[in-house]
């Protein structure tokens, strides 16, 4: 009987369910419908981002769905199976560049131009791309990442720990190298090429059937923005991606991966297959990186090989890191963190600049912050538009900051922001006892 | 294939052959002592420094403040030994300035070692390596962007200046950087037999029972990273001479990939050897430079730069042969 036992599992339905409590689902459709508003801009919900991120809010929100994508890949590969890689940037190449072959604009592809044969006026060449519609590219796109992720997963059967993160280092290399060879798939070195826009198209045809790079009316009823539309789509592709990793986890194949992690020999003495699960989790990370890098790429419309950099990697290190490994929550808390808070430095920075002749206590935090260029100021921060320089912009504070956090988490708090909302649900739990 | 092999001896001459030699010495020669700092740091310490990047060129920029500004900004005092403007040291003075650069970089070493490595003792060793990144980006905006690189010369005394040996030129500063590495690898076996270096050996060997023979374990670890910091700094500024590719001056393009370039050496060596980091810097080094002297004609198919990836490419399979590298210590793997 389940009186008095509020969380007494009596069947293994309970304990595989994605939300097992009540309280839990309540909560998640609670957020859904929450997000949702926020989206559509709903007064007073959209003020609290707002707030946070300045008016236009949506895009760099936007701008961290497809990494968030990319995050629940390596939190598959890394938090579940254990297998340390810092080639994930690699791997959303790959995908990104599937994608601007098999969508992007140009002649047919026997009509490109032989790299390298006259490398001078690469804007004014035409660059392959098959004109393919979405619902091509985008499944493509994370298929051939796949594909590349097989084919790399013997390396990392033979080596393990951290050789095999340097071995993805060299990979990231590789590909840069590669983005530098193939100047008509990938663009100018420097300033990259365009990438496909996010229409849904049925075939070739001009007029897409839902066009997501322009404002419109929707069942004659709502009128979206550009923004507001692409931050939908990506935000059900978001979903999808969270609830196919969720159910990974809790499936059989999900098991056999956690339990290499654990222990790979003794995984394998039980019976599970290291090689081949080993190849499966990079195939599925690969797939998601994939996908991510196409819908990054498509997002932000011009990309250069030099954003598929080791940087890329790092990032999805801090988000696993700083979230809490092997979680799929813990994931997306790191990723709203690790994305969203150089944007809330820096509009907290503007928001100060505008307070420097103010009194009182945030006057004299934005005059000892902040140097405008005037004389005599020696603040850290440099408002203007001075490129380099002692006073450093806040750009480059972000990645003091960014560096730093990664640290402090890593210190103080090895299980991530997961670690401290568990931290925080077992006090309340227990209250008012203290275990 | 009989056209290749004849176009392949017509680049061959003897002076070609001699200078590419004497470059991938060279080349060697930054390699093994920037791996070098990564092999004992990640001896003593078990961390794989990613930070090497950020501290090798922080040494450099130390190297360059002191030299080219005279001295650090915010402190009173400048400093006495700097040479008049626009002149270059002495070879003795510069060597004397390049000293008190890596005392500094051991210093900023010590710092990071004390403030982010000891309280992470016993921690996973992905968790450190993660560390160590963290160190390297937040360290970097101030390499690159803070001190306004532009133009910051090394002041090196002989600039490019070269002798020609048999029709080769041979630069004095390749010379000079195979003459400091050997110093530097002869210091470090030196080292090693020493009673600190003994103990260093025995905190690699088992953390726990050195300590229990009463070695400091602690001090090992400072001055680990301190010699690692010192080496990697010593790497960017022997990289900055003249014929190398930033041109006597640190580079904001070159100088923070450098140390990433260090690692198919180490791993191709061993995490863990530092004969390792020794054969494997000449082995990386000469594939790299012959690669680039010898495959130049087909540039157009490999695309410009791709010697730079050749010792990636040479590390991924040399490890699907030895997992550990050439000298590393296999991992005893249980159940």
């Amino acid at each position: 009987m389940a009186f008095n036992r509020p969380l007494l599992r009596t069947s293994y339905d309970q304990d595989a369910a994605i939300f097992p409590t009540f309280t839990q689902k309540g909560m998640m459709t609670l957020f859904g419908v929450v997000l949702l508003l926020m989206g559509l801009g709903a007064p007073y919900l959209s003020a609290v981002p707002e707030w946070f991120l300045g008016p236009t809010w949506i895009n760099p929100v936007t701008n961290m769905l497809p990494l968030a994508i990319a995050a629940l890949g390596f939190n598959i590969l890394v938090g579940v199976t254990g297998q340390v890689s810092l080639g994930h940037a690699f791997f959303m190449g790959v995908g990104a560049y599937t994608a601007v072959a098999l969508g992007g604009n140009g002649d047919e592809p026997l009509a490109c131009i032989p790299f390298h044969e006259e490398l001078g006026f690469l804007e004014e060449r035409d660059q392959c791309g098959l004109g393919l519609p979405m619902w091509i590219w985008l499944p493509m796109s994370g298929i051939a990442a796949a594909a590349v992720g097989i084919f790399v997963s013997p390396a990392a059967m033979k080596v393990r720990g951290l050789y095999l993160a340097i071995v993805t280092v060299g990979l990231v290399f590789i590909g840069l190298h590669l983005g530098r060879m193939f100047p008509e798939y990938a663009g100018d070195f420097e300033s990259g090429r365009k990438w496909p826009k996010l229409d849904i198209r049925f075939w070739k045809e001009e007029e897409p059937l839902v066009a997501l790079s322009e404002d419109g009316q929707w069942f004659g009823l709502i009128h979206l923005s550009e923004e507001q539309k692409q931050f939908f789509f990506l935000l059900t592709l978001l979903g999808a991606g969270i609830v196919l990793a969720k159910n990974l986890v809790r499936t059989r194949t999900g098991r056999a991966l956690q339990a290499i992690r654990d222990r790979d020999i003794a995984a394998e003495v039980m019976g599970v297959p290291e090689f081949q699960y080993k190849r499966l989790g990079f195939a599925i990370s690969s797939f998601y990186a994939g996908v991510a890098g196409a819908l990054f790429a498509s997002y932000n419309g011009r990309m250069s090989p030099v954003n598929w950099s080791l940087f890329l990697s790092v990032d999805f290190v801090a988000i696993l890191l700083i979230g809490g490994a092997g979680t799929i929550a813990g994931t997306m808390l790191g990723t709203v963190f690790v994305e969203l808070t150089p944007e809330v430095v820096k509009t907290f920075t503007e928001w100060l600049g505008e307070q420097t002749a103010s009194n009182g206590p945030i006057g004299w935090l934005a005059n000892i912050l902040l140097t405008t260029g005037e004389s005599g100021d020696f603040g850290p921060i440099s408002t203007g538009t001075v490129a380099s320089g002692w006073p450093m912009s806040v750009f480059f504070w972000n990645f003091v900051i960014y560096g730093v956090l990664i640290i402090v988490f890593l210190i103080f708090e090895p299980l991530g922001l997961y670690g401290i909302w568990i931290k925080i649900r077992n006090y309340w739990k227990r209250w008012p006892f203290s275990y | 294939m009989i056209n290749a092999a004849l176009q392949f001896a017509q680049v061959g001459t003897g002076a070609t052959f001699i200078q590419t030699l004497v470059k991938s010495l060279a080349l060697g020669s930054v390699y093994i002592l920037i791996g070098l700092g990564f092999v004992i740091i990640f001896k003593a310490t078990q961390v794989l420094n990613f930070a090497a990047g950020a501290l090798s060129m922080a040494g450099a920029m130390f190297l360059t403040i002191l030299l080219a500004d005279g001295g650090f900004p915010f402190l009173p005092f400048a400093n006495p030994l700097a040479p008049e403007a626009g002149e270059n040291p002495s070879v003795i003075m510069w060597f004397v300035h390049v000293l008190i650069a890596l005392a500094f970089a051991a210093l900023l070493g010590l710092v990071i070692e004390r403030i982010t490595i000891r309280p992470m003792v016993g921690q996973p060793l992905f968790a450190m390596a993660v560390i160590t990144l963290g160190i390297e980006v937040a360290i970097r905006p101030f390499n690159l962007d803070a001190t306004a690189l532009e133009g910051r010369s090394l002041r090196v005394p002989w600039g490019a200046e070269s002798w020609t040996l048999a029709d080769a030129v041979v630069p004095k500063s390749y010379v000079a950087a195979m003459i400091i590495a050997a110093f530097a690898g002869a210091a470090i076996l030196l080292f090693f037999r020493s009673k600190l270096g003994v103990a260093m050996r025995a905190v690699a060997f088992d953390q726990e029972a050195a300590m229990a023979q009463g070695i400091n374990v602690g001090r090992v670890f400072a001055i680990a990273w301190a010699m690692g910091a010192a080496l990697a700094a010593l790497g960017a500024i022997v990289y900055g001479m003249a014929p190398f590719p930033p041109g006597g001056a640190v580079s904001q393009e070159i100088h923070p990939l450098l140390a990433l370039r260090v690692l198919p050496v180490i791993v191709l060596g061993g995490l863990d050897s530092v004969a390792g980091a020794i054969y494997g810097g000449l082995i990386i080094a000469s594939a790299e430079v012959f690669a680039g002297q010898y495959l130049s004609q087909w540039n157009s198919t490999l695309g410009s730069g791709y010697s730079t990836i050749v010792p990636y490419l040479v590390m991924l399979f040399i490890l699907l042969v030895k997992p550990y590298g050439l000298f590393g210590t296999p991992e005893i793997r249980r159940v």
